[in-house]
């Protein structure tokens, strides 16, 4: 395999492993708080769309990235009324927020179909890019450098910072920290606008980086993978990481298989890989038992303060 | 610290505090000075809790003022307690299992220093006290003892100058109340005020010198509790005079009824304890006693005895010499066994049903409540009535939900429909925990009655008091292994204690074998199966 050939592949991997990442961390955030919002494929969707319908009546991609994060922590928003205010359940409301996602993006995106956008590529100079290693490094959309930046900045959230521990701490008990003093409801409603903005985000990557086109349903269900990633990261940043980019590979392997002419199966079921290795995943860690350990004990569960 | 002369630390004035349909404080006024510990007694649903969460600013009173220190406050929040210098230790304690100690006293803070600081300023605390705890251990690898040093610590990291304790000794071996008791005489002699709320009559005598006693969300009297005796404060904390369990002593013991042996089980991961070969047998008529720190493995005994819990069981539990641990739920219900676990809301009993379906979920086979499949409502609706007629449970009827019930109305509901069954084995788990002292006297009542009449009876308590009043012998559960039994006559307390401590505390390792060695008085020990 030439270099150029094994570059491209580990890029690709890069590139289907950060929306993944990006939409992992922020559920990841808002899982850590103890609401657990299923709505992530609704809210990438929304940002896909909003974010691909500013880039191309602005032409500046980096503002469709950021419409995108406000779109999407909107309908976080909505999501947080019902299920922290109004104290709805949580598992029904999430999928709600899906096929509300779905369907709206779809009606936005209706008058974009066909067109192309500008897209949000590599951002270093291009002579930086002319080798294929200087490539790896350099050649990347921001995103795939902010993923990483993400990881780390969550990572040092949750165990550094004082307002992280404070989160964990909500999410952990939601009556001992009420006891003490911290406003639970208000730490779980930035929680779930922070976890919006990142699915927003990530949607935004697969209509202004990925493909630069809007396609109803566009992230097709890599959402649900995000969530699963969280029960895979037992919810730590630094498995998250790794948990996407092996999805990220997973996922490319179908790519380049259907492009080496790999014919053994039909060809749905190798795009069917990726699902197939989340139930697995989640099927292995549920089976080991101590997968549960680490998970927020007050996941899903409302809050009414009653003292 | 300086001492004002004569204004007392905190005064309360006419505190009054109405929820829907309850008034849980009406008028509430007494004064703590400083340097004074003042106890704060009454039973359950008396308006101690609502109180001390007005005076610590979780909630906020209706009328009425709080002079702190000669000057009138308004306490808005925790946050402004604390910055006032009122420090206080729950009932219920308000910490995070999957975090560190150090990690929950940070959180406690308003304004934590650094972490290595804030380790310094701990162990400071921690040597000053004579306290020991590891400030990076998980709190859910710890002791209900440990777990309430933390909370210590973190309120006299604040330096406070008045330290509420709810209900702190509730869950502590002697030795630990003992050791608690010694922190807390030490901080009022620095001149920290203590309002200290129990219903544990002979610790105010021993630690408190005033107590004011409430009753309905009132203040119905003030005393020094050197000068009463815990029966006079009982009968002020009720409003009546307490009726005497019934003698004991002529009662004749038959052969063994319910015999476990060797029974092990695995825990509910994460965090459960698992059951390491425990061994005991009940003879007819008597009542046995398991005592024993909450989580030592209490509801994975009662989950393997009732049948709940089957998976990863080996051992073996007879009735009558019938062998019952391969046998479902119904099967040991049919059998005689009856049992009833610790939390009565949604363990117990189904809160959003009736009381008459909760009867036939559990009295369905031996009472005939359900034949060939279809419910006999009429059967039901009469049995819940009976049992509601005998144990005077204060309910509209046997339509009521049970969930509309009161804890202590619940208890008798629950307890009277397994007792009327006419079991020949009866095991429960905290039978009178959270239930006013009427109930709670009736319910024990109950079941010595139920043992007279010849049936094998297990009580599960974290209660030592109610298990030497109740029971006839008693073992100790610490770590999910079960001690030699031993004669409540004659009983060591120390014993106990130390049993019940296990190897908590100290250092790790210790096998509690060793330390159950010289059992005290006739023990018996149970044959293993054959």
């Amino acid at each position: 395999m030439s270099l150029d050939l094994l570059v491209a592949i580990l890029m690709t991997v890069a590139g289907a492993a950060t929306p993944l990442l990006i939409a992992g961390l922020g559920e990841l955030v808002v899982e850590k708080s103890g609401v657990l919002n299923l709505g992530v494929e609704g809210m990438m969707l929304i940002g896909a769309v909003t974010g691909f319908a500013v880039a191309t009546s602005t032409g500046l991609p980096v503002l469709g990235a950021l419409a995108a994060m406000g779109a999407a922590a909107l309908a976080a928003a909505i999501f947080a009324v019902l299920v922290l205010t109004l104290m709805a359940n949580q598992v029904a409301t999430g999928l709600a927020l899906t096929i509300f996602g779905t369907g709206v993006s779809a009606l936005i995106g209706a008058p974009f179909v066909g067109i192309t956008t500008p897209t949000l590529g590599p951002i270093f100079p291009e002579a930086l890019t002319a080798s294929p290693l200087l490539r790896l490094v350099f050649g990347h959309s921001p995103l795939v450098y902010f993923g990483l930046f993400l990881t780390f900045a969550v990572w040092w959230f949750l165990n550094r910072a004082r307002a992280g521990l404070i989160l964990r701490a909500v999410g952990e008990s939601d009556t001992a920290a009420h006891a003490i003093g911290y406003p639970v409801l208000k730490v779980r409603y930035l929680a779930v606008l922070f976890g919006g903005a990142m699915a927003g985000l990530a949607g935004s990557y697969y209509s202004l980086v990925l493909t630069p086109m809007w396609a109803e349903r566009l992230t097709a269900g890599r959402g649900w993978i995000a969530i699963a990633l969280v029960v895979f990261a037992s919810w730590k940043p630094g498995r998250m990481l790794a948990g996407a980019y092996l999805f990220g590979l997973v996922m490319t392997m179908e790519l380049q298989a259907k492009a080496a002419g790999f014919n053994m199966f039909a060809p749905e079921v190798l795009a069917a890989l990726p699902y197939v290795a989340t139930i697995a995943v989640l099927a292995i860690i549920s089976a080991a038992k101590r997968g549960g350990a680490n998970a927020p004990a007050c996941l899903g569960k409302s809050f009414r303060a009653t003292a | 610290m300086v001492v004002k002369a004569r204004a007392p630390r905190l005064e309360l004035k006419g505190i009054s505090k109405r929820f829907p349909g309850v008034v849980a404080n009406d008028h509430v006024s007494f004064g703590v000075p400083a340097g004074a510990i003042h106890a704060l007694l009454g039973e359950n649903g008396a308006g101690k809790s609502t109180l001390v969460k007005i005076i610590y600013g979780v909630q906020q009173a209706d009328e009425g003022e709080i002079v702190f220190d000669g000057e009138r406050v308004q306490i808005a929040s925790p946050r402004e307690a604390r910055a006032l210098g009122i420090g206080m230790v729950f009932q219920h304690f308000s910490l995070f299992e999957a975090m560190t100690v150090l990690e929950n006293i940070a959180l406690g803070m308003d304004e934590p220093p650094p972490r290595r600081e804030l380790e310094m300023r701990v162990r400071e605390v921690l040597d000053t006290y004579g306290l020991s705890l590891d400030p990076y251990r998980h709190v859910h690898t710890l002791s209900v003892g440990e777990r309430q040093r933390i909370e210590i610590v973190r309120a006299l990291l604040q330096q406070p100058k008045l330290l509420i304790m709810d209900e702190p000794t509730s869950v502590l071996t002697p030795q630990e109340v003992e050791q608690l008791f010694t922190t807390l005489r030490r901080l009022a002699s620095e001149g920290c005020s203590i309002l200290y709320i129990s219903h544990k009559l002979h610790e105010i005598k021993a630690l408190c010198q005033s107590a004011t006693i409430m009753r309905g969300g009132k203040v119905v009297a003030t005393c020094d509790p050197g000068e009463e005796s815990a029966r006079s404060m009982a009968e002020m904390m009720i409003g009546g005079s307490l009726k005497d369990l019934s003698d004991k002593s002529n009662c004749t013991y038959g052969d063994d009824r319910f015999v476990v042996a060797s029974l092990s089980a695995p825990g509910e991961p994460p965090f459960g304890t698992s059951l390491k070969e425990v061994s005991f047998a009940v003879r007819s008529g008597e009542i046995f006693g398991i005592a024993g720190v909450a989580g030592n493995g209490q509801n994975e005994l009662l989950a393997v005895v009732s049948g709940e819990n089957q998976r990863g069981v080996s051992g073996s539990i007879r009735l009558d010499g019938a062998e019952l641990s391969r046998l479902s739920v119904g099967a040991r219900r049919r059998a005689g066994l009856a049992s009833s676990p610790e939390e009565r809301n949604g363990h117990a009993a189904v809160p959003a049903m009736s009381l008459a379906d909760n009867a036939i979920l559990s009295a369905r086979s031996r009472m005939g409540l359900a034949s060939g499949g279809v419910i006999r409502a009429k059967a039901a609706r009469d049995y819940a009535a009976k049992v509601i007629d005998a144990f005077s449970v204060k309910a509209t009827g046997p339509g009521a939900a049970a969930g509309s019930l009161s804890g202590g109305n619940l208890q008798k509901f629950v307890m009277g429909r397994e007792i009327m069954q006419n079991p020949a084995v009866l095991v429960v788990s905290q039978p009178t925990w959270g239930v006013d002292a009427g109930a709670a006297s009736f319910i024990r009542q109950a079941m010595i009655d139920l043992a007279a009449k010849g049936a094998a009876v297990v009580v599960v308590s974290q209660d030592l008091d109610e298990l030497l009043e109740l029971c006839d012998r008693l073992a100790v559960i610490n770590e999910g292994r079960l001690s030699e039994p031993m004669d409540v006559k004659g009983i060591s307390i120390e014993r106990v204690g130390l049993l019940m401590g296990g190897i908590h505390g100290s250092g790790e390792g210790a096998e509690p074998e060793e330390a159950r060695a010289p059992a005290t008085g006739r023990v018996k020990q149970p044959e293993p199966a054959l």
